[in-house]
């Protein structure tokens, strides 16, 4: 069980003072200077010690990702920091924004140091108005106390940092769609490769990291990338913030050990599933991208990357949306499908079309109007678009049906059944 | 396309303000200036943007202005008609579903007299229904122009409703009345010794 002592974000419930101040009372920006310092290489090398991997959803190696940036580009380096927050069921980067900017802010300066970048953009979605406030804010203060701009920290390290604010596209969470964002066009992904650290923001080379992922940094660094690694399970370190939402007593956030067990955490800081464990039909464990898992999967599920994929599902974000048994799962998995069907950005022809033909399918599927068969035909559906577009969104899009078919198929089935009976009756 | 007003200009406030979001970015690059003075140019008309304003923008970044209708048209928060004085988005994807956003969204159809996306006659709200806006610890939500109002159900949304059909305006966040944030509502279970 993780103490206190062990937790990064100490105010993440906004409760205590969130200037500069009060931040650094809280121990950031604590010399950070000589952290600049050790430079380069050593912060790399720290990061990927930690074990730490990126907590936007793909789980990738945040010292492994910084290490592919080129050392000897004529071009200048860019740091970007994805504040695009959107997946359903996440809302984690909104805490730190609002509550911890500080953090976010000397993370920014060190990843870039990391990454050989002198310039980060932190791209928020335009929906945070209030949380772009306060980060603003903090990024005004910094410059006043000269944290950041020129000789940040007295370091001699010159480093700017920027807000870019989304308008409405969950799709710019995507980072080659994040950054044609940045860039003032509609966001739509790049083919890969190239890959941002070689091409990225206006053809220079960027790391695009989560906003959790950079404001756990300065801990790291100051305590040592041993101290991360020591939490969690081997591959799977750390802390990480939790938000869970749905059929609990107490949604919440809260920032828990990787590899908890999912019911002890339910039950420790949720105050359980609402009528009990045993009224637990389905949790989604990492945002809407992440197929469902059943009650039987959930008894003995640990949350980390290794512990959900064990059970066909993932960590994702680490959004944990709980269904009890009073929750309609088609009507839930539909109401994705909706989803994904609005935020297709239109480019790849297998995403735009079948996200809504997936959505319509759903759709008569859960009024009951389809015909059983059509649930295999779905099924079909879904793997034609998979594997088959740009960006992951296809995927993301055919990922929740399929958990659904699989897991859930009689209540498809009920509910078609149900609509043919009265249809019977009728006819009697 | 958006609905065409003869003119727009940028007000001198503004003016400066723009200038300062162009400086964040190097030279040359002026294209990335698209969005924020977009959303500069609509918070200055009502919280909508004629084609006029996206042709002033064009022309200050430099791009022919095919290029900012297409950013216009892609971004959902562009709004490219007239909106309410209060512009009500219901979140009713999957967390706030379970929590019931159903309830919420028949409140504010019937205080409003009015259907998904559609403003009332006497201009007071807009009601669209939205995606994900990122607050699922607190659901259900809707966004009322910059700001949340969480934790709701149908008596709280009601009564949020009720206070701006009078001109007041109601405090943002958990309605619920019992927690400020994020934090568990039954206590804090982690963080309870203070900072």
């Amino acid at each position: 069980m993780l103490h206190d002592k062990d937790r990064i974000f100490t105010n993440i419930y906004g409760i205590h003072d969130i200037s500069l101040k009060g931040a650094q009372s809280r121990g950031d920006w604590d010399n950070t200077k000589d952290i600049v310092a050790k430079g380069r290489e050593w912060i790399v090398d720290e990061m990927k010690a930690s074990g730490l991997r990126g907590r936007g959803g793909a789980g990738f190696g945040t010292g492994m990702k910084w290490s592919f940036m080129p050392k000897d580009s004529p071009l200048p380096s860019y740091l970007v920091i994805n504040a695009d927050e959107g997946e359903p069921g996440t809302c984690k980067d909104r805490e730190i924004l609002r509550a911890e900017p500080q953090k976010l802010i000397e993370g920014a300066l060190l990843a870039s140091v990391g990454i050989g970048a002198h310039a980060c953009y932190i791209y928020v979605r335009g929906e945070f108005y209030r949380e772009a406030e306060v980060l603003q804010r903090a990024i005004d203060e910094a410059y006043e106390a000269g944290m950041v701009g020129k000789n940040a920290c007295k370091s001699g390290y010159d480093f700017d940092i920027y807000i870019h604010m989304g308008a409405g596209a969950y799709i710019c969470g995507e980072e080659s769609a994040l950054i044609e964002s940045i860039e003032g066009k509609k966001g739509q992904p790049r083919l890969k490769p190239p890959f941002p650290a070689n091409c990225g923001l206006y053809g220079c080379p960027t790391t695009v990291n989560n906003v959790e992922s950079i404001a756990v940094v300065p801990d790291i660094l100051r305590r040592g990338g041993a101290w991360f690694a020591g939490i969690g399970r081997e591959n799977n370190t750390g802390t990480k913030l939790f938000c869970v939402s749905g059929s609990v007593n107490n949604p919440c956030t809260f920032e828990e050990e990787m590899g908890i067990p999912m019911k002890e955490m339910l039950e420790k800081h949720c105050g359980g599933i609402t009528g009990g464990w045993n009224n637990l039909k389905a949790v989604i464990p990492g945002g809407s991208s992440v197929p469902m898992m059943t009650k039987s999967q959930c008894d003995g599920a640990l949350m980390d990357y290794d512990g959900l994929r064990e059970h066909g599902s993932g960590l994702g974000t680490a959004a944990v949306i709980v269904m009890d048994q009073s929750v309609d799962v088609v009507r839930a998995i539909t109401r994705l499908s909706a989803f994904y069907k609005h935020e297709s950005c239109g480019q790849c022809t297998p995403c735009r079309e079948g996200t809504g033909w997936m959505w319509r399918m759903m759709e008569r599927i859960c009024e009951g109007n389809a015909h059983i068969d059509e649930i295999d035909l779905l099924e079909d559906v879904t793997r034609r678009i998979e594997g088959h577009t740009i960006c992951a969104l296809g995927d993301a899009a055919a990922w929740p049906i399929q958990g659904l078919i699989k897991q859930f198929r009689g209540d498809m089935e009920a509910k078609i059944l149900a609509k043919a009976g009265t249809h019977a009756d009728a006819a009697e | 396309m958006s609905e065409n007003t003869e003119t727009f200009a940028f007000s001198a406030e503004n003016l400066d303000v723009a200038k300062s979001i162009l400086a964040k970015y190097p030279e040359g690059r002026e294209a990335s200036a698209t969005m924020p003075l977009l959303t500069l140019a609509q918070r200055q008309n009502d919280n909508w943007l004629p084609t006029a304003a996206m042709d002033v923008v064009a022309d200050m970044v430099g791009l022919a202005p095919i290029r900012v209708y297409e950013v216009a048209t892609f971004y959902t928060m562009y709004n490219l008609k007239p909106v309410g004085k209060n512009f009500v988005q219901v979140c009713t994807n999957i967390s706030c579903l379970i929590k019931g956003s159903d309830d919420v969204f028949k409140v504010c159809k019937k205080k409003m007299g009015i259907e998904n996306g559609e403003t009332s006659s006497d201009g007071l709200f807009t009601l669209l229904e939205v995606e994900c806006l990122g607050a699922c610890v607190n659901a259900p939500m809707m966004q009322i122009n910059d700001d949340f109002y969480e934790d709701l159900d149908a008596g709280t949304t009601q009564k949020v409703l009720d206070a701006l059909s009078k001109g007041e305006t109601p405090a943002p966040g958990s309605q619920a009345g019992k927690r400020v944030g994020c934090q568990p509502d039954g206590g804090l279970t982690t963080l309870k010794g203070g900072a």
